[in-house]
């Protein structure tokens, strides 16, 4: 059953990786983001149970909580750029480019 | 065996909502997706014997992150739908060589490990009185120092999502006697017509009428109106329809150039320059 859970947390990082790639709403890159640690806990938890300890879920724990401050930090940013340039584009946050 | 079903349900469930959060073009659809996705990872954790994390999957995921996404997105607007313009050629086609290339690597490289049967969490709940005394046996004891640096983290968070999303005031707020001063001193002081109400329609979309019969152009809801032109869902009456698509052109063209394009509802701009005044101090 663990390959199982691995192989699902993989594809689920996967796709999130595409989503990040793909889309241009810096919203949904950011949902996809989380979409990625989310798979990551995932596959702490099975690696927990895999071998019979703790750590992979307290891993886990760590992780949302970071992942809970960076989507308060990363919204904020995203809403303070969109004050500014009315787009919540990420190719319209160009400025440094030149 | 029931573990088996759940897995097999769970796992199609979240990788479909997952290509889903992807692929569906309006960002609420997303943001729902992946309100399924961390659902469902929820009881694969619940399954795994981590009830903890499920509850706080629940609570923190899906209960506080989600809403805050909801709530940006309603912030920033529903409709901001992506461009589907390329900046960079070929990068959609390679997006997915790439995403699928590594999936098979993760996936192959899974796949020639040989796991033993999973040791489950039965010896690290004996002696102590379940699953949560254990993991806060964990948290409070050897990973004490990195839970307090996790309280001094989240405070920085709050904090710096408090600085970003702080507007200073720059000009004293607008009183009552400003407001009313900006309006009587605009073209129009009353307010602005309400939609028709008719004997066949009391629609909010559908505009009032002058007592001539022409159509009252400020009774037109610009949002309703913009959202049935790109529906199709013009009106049936031509004179509408064109008094219709002439509002919505002059708004488009007052929002590509707002000096020179006319400003036909002063009030509302009144209430709106002091947010635009400060908007220009950003940029």
């Amino acid at each position: 059953m663990t390959t199982h859970y691995l192989v699902l947390s993989a594809l689920l990082f996967a796709i999130g990786g595409v989503g990040v790639l793909l889309r241009r709403n810096a919203i949904v890159v950011f949902m996809c983001v989380e979409l990625m640690l989310n798979a990551c806990n995932l596959a702490f938890v099975t690696f927990a149970r895999q071998h019979g300890n703790l750590d992979g879920q307290l891993i886990a724990f760590f992780v949302m909580v970071v992942a809970a401050a960076e989507v308060v930090i990363g919204l904020a940013i995203i809403v303070m750029i969109f004050r500014t340039r009315r787009s919540a584009s990420v190719d319209d946050a160009n400025l440094l480019k030149y | 065996m029931g573990e088996t079903i759940t897995f097999w349900v769970l796992a199609v469930v979240s990788v479909s909502a997952a290509l889903g959060l992807v692929f569906s073009r309006k960002a609420v659809y997303s943001a729902l997706m992946l309100g399924v996705v961390m659902l469902s990872l929820a009881v694969l954790y619940a399954v795994q014997e981590a009830p903890f994390l499920a509850a706080v999957q629940i609570i923190v995921y899906t209960g506080a992150v989600m809403m805050l996404f909801l709530f940006v997105l309603m912030l920033v607007g529903v409709d901001s739908s992506d461009s589907l313009v390329e900046t960079i050629r070929g990068q959609r086609f390679w997006a997915i060589v790439a995403g699928l290339g590594f999936a098979l690597l993760l996936a192959l490289a899974i796949g020639n490990v040989v796991f033993g049967p999973a040791a489950g969490m039965g010896g690290v709940v004996t002696g102590r009185d379940g699953y949560m005394p254990a993991l806060a046996a964990e948290i409070f004891t050897r990973h004490v120092f990195a839970f307090e640096v996790t309280s001094a983290l989240l405070i920085t968070a709050a904090l710096g999502a408090m600085v970003l999303a702080h507007r200073e005031r720059v000009r004293p707020k607008a009183t009552q006697r400003d407001l009313a001063r900006a309006r009587f001193a605009g073209p129009q002081p009353s307010p602005l017509p309400g939609p028709g109400t008719y004997a066949l329609h009391n629609a909010i979309d559908m505009p009032a009428l002058l007592p001539d019969g022409s159509v009252a152009a400020t009774s037109i809801n610009r949002v309703l109106a913009r959202h049935e032109l790109e529906e199709g869902f013009a009106p049936t009456d031509p004179e509408k329809a064109a008094l219709i698509r002439q509002v919505l052109e002059k708004d488009a063209a007052r929002d590509a150039d707002p000096v020179e394009g006319d400003k036909p509802i002063q009030v509302k701009d009144a209430l709106q320059d002091e947010n635009a005044l400060q908007e220009e101090d950003g940029k």
